[in-house]
């Protein structure tokens, strides 16, 4: 196999390698914010003792769960635009982010709260706490330390995942991948170069994630122990 | 004077099993009352009644003018009322002594912070916890977390303490500790309903004495009953106490 490398003819594309860095990057921060609070209040609907609640939250997430993600996507994008709603493709795409990321976080958040020992939740009912109240102030902060782990693993797959959004040619990393190779026809380069930028946005994901782990969970910070 | 815990022929089944066959009892103001008997003569289950943790199948229960039987009730205005500590201390891990304390009077009675934080302080004082306001609950001793469990029922000012075995889980020099904050309690004219295997604590320090056996109100008495049971199954039961 002979095969010259060439990173040279790749270089006037760094500006769009960033963009699209950026734009994956941005992306990712949206659903993530957005799947955590779709997802908490979907694992508090499925653990509802509204039987109709429950089961509507725990049909949405097997639905998620059981299908691609693809074609999530093109069911959002192409569907609804078939059906009269048009989406720009990066709305699309994030719609399409935090309707499936948002399944997940359902079920990894609600593992969570079940392990809420029922002593603390009879506990704070004794002191005339309301549900919402329980759940803010007693179920929700100890069930994202107990599963964060879980959860912030589920969020970098997610920001791999945008990949799968160049389908529908939004300009993130791949997208933009695809783009430069095409017109170099450097695609060994170009995919080594991406890979590279994947790897570096996980870290600075990880590292955002183990900060925020830090800022949220003040006694794991001072104690060091888990729950 | 009327009685402020009032059961009337309660009874209460889980499942198929009858766990309270007619429990009766009246709990004036300022009195504290131990509930004693063996493990399943249903003692727990009359106390978690008493604060509807547990709803009955039939009979009346009237707490602090509250009708606890009603399914109606406003159960948050109840448990305002009515303070209850447990076996198994049921602290919030992630909280500090100090925020545990804190949670209930900021978010169920709307104080201020500093209002609150106060009230902490005081509560902590009065089981001599002062110091140990921004410990977590982990870094404490068995009978330092009930004591705290006890200032945060405190913190709610409620009218009736009720008390479910709270010494069971600790060795005798912790669960000596925790008496005291509790006689303390009674002496300072708080209503309580203690149910305790702690022969000693029933009979200094609580006004009556209530034995239950296989769901029933068997013996009622004061300090000397325990002395003189007028019932086999009290004898029996006292033949243990060494």
């Amino acid at each position: 196999m002979k095969y010259k490398f060439d990173f040279g003819a790749l270089a006037e594309y760094w500006p769009q390698f960033v963009d699209g860095a950026l734009l994956t990057l941005e992306m990712t921060v949206l659903s993530t914010v957005s799947g955590l609070v779709v997802g908490t209040l979907v694992a508090i609907g499925r653990r509802s003792e509204n039987k109709l609640l429950s089961r509507l939250c725990g049909a949405y997430v097997e639905t998620v769960r059981n299908t691609p993600f693809l074609i999530q996507l093109f069911f959002i994008y192409f569907g609804l635009a078939s059906a009269g709603l048009r989406l720009p493709v990066v709305v699309a795409s994030v719609i399409a982010m935090v309707f499936n990321v948002a399944a997940y976080t359902a079920e990894i958040v609600r593992a969570g709260m079940d392990a809420t020992p029922r002593g603390q939740l009879e506990a704070a009912d004794s002191l005339g706490m309301s549900l919402p109240q329980i759940y803010w102030h007693i179920i929700l902060r100890p069930a994202l330390e107990r599963v964060y782990p879980a959860l912030t693993g589920q969020y970098i797959l997610m920001m791999l995942s945008t990949s799968v959004t160049s389908q529908i040619s939004a300009e993130e990393l791949t997208g933009i991948a695809n783009n430069i190779q095409s017109n170099t026809f450097r695609s060994f380069e170009t995919f080594i170069v991406v890979a590279g930028i994947y790897l570096l946005l996980t870290l600075i994901l990880k590292a955002g994630f183990w900060g925020l782990g830090l800022a949220l969970f003040t006694r794991r910070r001072r104690l060091g122990t888990s729950l | 004077m009327s009685a402020v815990i009032e059961l009337k022929d309660v009874h209460k089944s889980f499942g198929q099993v009858e766990v309270l066959k007619g429990v009766s009892l009246a709990v004036e103001r300022g009195e504290a009352i131990a509930v004693i008997g063996r493990s399943g003569s249903g003692k727990s289950t009359a106390l978690r009644c008493v604060n509807r943790l547990e709803t009955i199948q039939s009979g009346e229960i009237n707490v602090c003018g509250h009708p606890v039987h009603d399914p109606k009730l406003d159960v948050r205005k109840l448990r305002l009322d009515v303070g209850i500590v447990f076996q198994s201390y049921n602290l919030f891990p992630h909280l500090t002594v100090e925020e545990n304390i804190m949670l209930a009077p900021v978010t169920v009675k709307k104080l201020r912070k500093a209002e609150a934080r106060a009230l902490a302080a005081q509560a902590l004082a009065r089981v001599g916890l002062a110091e140990k306001a921004q410990s977590y609950p982990e870094q404490l001793s068995g009978g330092q977390q009930q004591r705290v469990a006890i200032a945060r029922s405190l913190a709610m000012q409620p009218q009736v303490m009720l008390f479910d075995e709270v010494t069971s889980a600790l060795d005798p020099e912790l669960t000596g500790e925790v008496l005291r904050v509790m006689e303390d309690l009674a002496k300072g004219g708080m209503t309580m309903l203690v149910v305790t295997h702690e022969m000693g604590f029933a009979r200094k320090v609580a006004d009556r004495i209530v034995y239950m056996h296989q769901g029933r109100v068997w013996e009622v008495g004061d300090g000397s009953m325990l002395a003189n049971p007028q019932t086999p199954e009290l004898r029996a039961f006292m033949a243990h106490d060494l």
